[in-house]
């Protein structure tokens, strides 16, 4: 074969194969975008269950002020967070906040018996899931994606183009100890 | 050994499996070709039967599942956990979420079905759902939902087809045997005289091989969903222990049969369980008490 069409060949090869790669950088880069949003409404959906839920346990305990005020502050905190390393730790604040308000109704036997705030602990708890789960999901997608970059020789290629490696939505110290509650 | 290379291992050896049953049918092709002078004509008839009925048994796999076990649709607020269970694990999984389905009966089983995950169905009977705890539950649902993401049941509806292959053109060779024109075969007696002996105890052994591989390849893909559900809810103890509430109860679900036992969490034919190395070729499911050996070790 004359050199021409070698080097025609290899050089076609290497375009195809930087072309797949690009693509593949493009839709992991998408999905992670997708799953970050995932994320995002069920933490909406857990700031709109609030409001409902304290109401209802005030309704049985109103002295423990304390906890509300938590509650409360957490929440204000979680709205106004913006980037997802601010959203992590408010979530995890927030986390916590509920799990205290939640703990209130071992003390109060009617507030436990009251179907309304069952309903809502249900819908809380399993809002809490749903995010433990959304990121999971989030940070598996964003190690695909992280791993491709560094591989060789597909690193050139994410230099090139500018596909850098993407944050993982990290647990602190305190949600580590027990991510799902339990029902 | 750990959850990822428990998912790689086993796939890769499903299709081991599977190169080795191509090859298979591809044996039993040239033979019965060879013996009886009709050439391909023989495979070719037997394999457009298979995929007929093998098609048209994937593609409706689920109405057709669901009519004969007499489910009926997940609601929200009576099957809270159950639906809440699958939403979420789903969200985990990055699929969407599958239609839901109920069956009221006490024996504890569960099941998935459907091409892909866009036309997916996942049933649970009531035994199951009231007696696992949320943890359990979401053990046996991710099992579920890893079939669907695994592809299996496409798997399995292509394993059938080539072992119906291998059924109908042993089945049609021995009756063509039976009742074929002896005269025009005495020109080349001696040449055929091999392949014909050949194409007798391929006839009659292969069918019995084709089911073999098609178990141990239903066996591999359970343990791997096995292995993916692990990851799915990263807590395999939850199956594990669900595995072990299912193991004790003896209850026979009745709405299964022969053709839909592999899709179900655990064999629905309890009491036939005897673990004899032998008998446990024929079974669609690894022995539970390994299953769950597996899962602690993870």
């Amino acid at each position: 074969m004359t050199p021409v069409y070698v080097i025609g060949g290899a050089v076609l090869l290497i375009a195809l194969f930087v072309w797949s790669m690009y693509n593949s950088f493009v839709t992991l880069a998408e999905q992670i975008s997708e799953a970050w949003s995932q994320i995002d409404v069920q933490l909406k959906r857990r700031i709109d269950l609030i409001p409902n839920l304290v109401a209802s346990v005030k309704g049985y305990a109103k002295h423990e002020k304390s906890v509300f005020e938590d509650v409360t502050k957490a929440r204000a905190a979680m709205m106004k967070a913006e980037t997802p390393e601010q959203k992590g730790k408010a979530s995890d604040v927030l986390t916590g906040a509920l799990r205290s308000l939640l703990a209130i109704a071992e003390n109060y036997p009617q507030l436990k018996a009251n179907e309304n705030f069952l309903q809502l602990q249900n819908e809380v708890s399993d809002t809490e899931d749903k995010i433990a789960y959304s990121r999971q999901f989030y940070n598996s997608t964003v190690m695909d994606f992280n791993v491709k970059t560094k591989l060789f020789p597909n690193s050139i290629i994410a230099n090139s183009f500018g596909f850098k490696e993407k944050p993982f939505f990290k647990t602190t110290e305190e949600e580590k100890k027990n991510v799902k509650i339990e029902f | 050994m750990s959850i990822r290379s428990q998912i790689q291992s086993n796939i890769i050896r499903s299709y081991l499996f599977m190169g080795v049953f191509t090859l298979l049918v591809v044996l039993v092709a040239y033979v019965f070709g060879q013996a009886t002078g009709y050439g391909d004509s023989y495979i070719g008839i037997a394999l457009l039967i298979s995929v007929i009925s093998g098609f048209i048994s994937y593609y409706f796999s689920d109405s057709i599942v669901l009519a004969m076990s007499g489910a009926r649709p997940a609601d929200k607020k009576k099957d809270f956990h159950l639906f809440t269970v699958t939403e979420n694990l789903s969200l985990a999984a990055g699929i969407p979420m599958p239609r839901v389905y109920v069956i009221e009966d006490t024996a504890m089983n569960a099941f998935a079905t459907g091409r892909d995950a866009k036309h997916a169905t996942i049933c649970a009977t009531t035994g199951l759902v009231n007696r696992l705890d949320r943890r359990e539950l979401e053990g046996v649902i991710a099992h579920e939902l890893s079939h669907i993401q695994n592809y299996d049941i496409r798997l399995m509806a292509v394993v059938s087809i080539l072992a119906g292959t291998i059924a109908y053109a042993a089945d049609m060779f021995l009756r063509n045997l039976w009742w074929s024109d002896r005269r025009s075969r005495d020109d080349n007696r001696d040449d055929k005289g091999i392949f014909l002996i050949l194409g007798i105890v391929l006839a009659l052994i292969t069918p019995l091989i084709a089911s073999i591989i098609q178990l141990a390849i239903s066996r591999k893909r359970e343990f791997a969903a096995d292995a993916s559900g692990a990851l799915l809810t990263r807590y395999p103890e939850g199956l594990a222990r669900a595995l072990e509430k299912i193991g004790k109860d003896h209850e026979i679900l009745e709405g299964a049969t022969n053709a839909t036992a592999h899709l179900f969490i655990t064999n629905p034919f309890k009491g036939k369980e005897v673990h004899a190395w032998f008998s446990n070729l024929f079974n669609t499911h690894p022995p539970i008490e390994e299953r769950i050996r597996i899962l602690r070790e993870m």
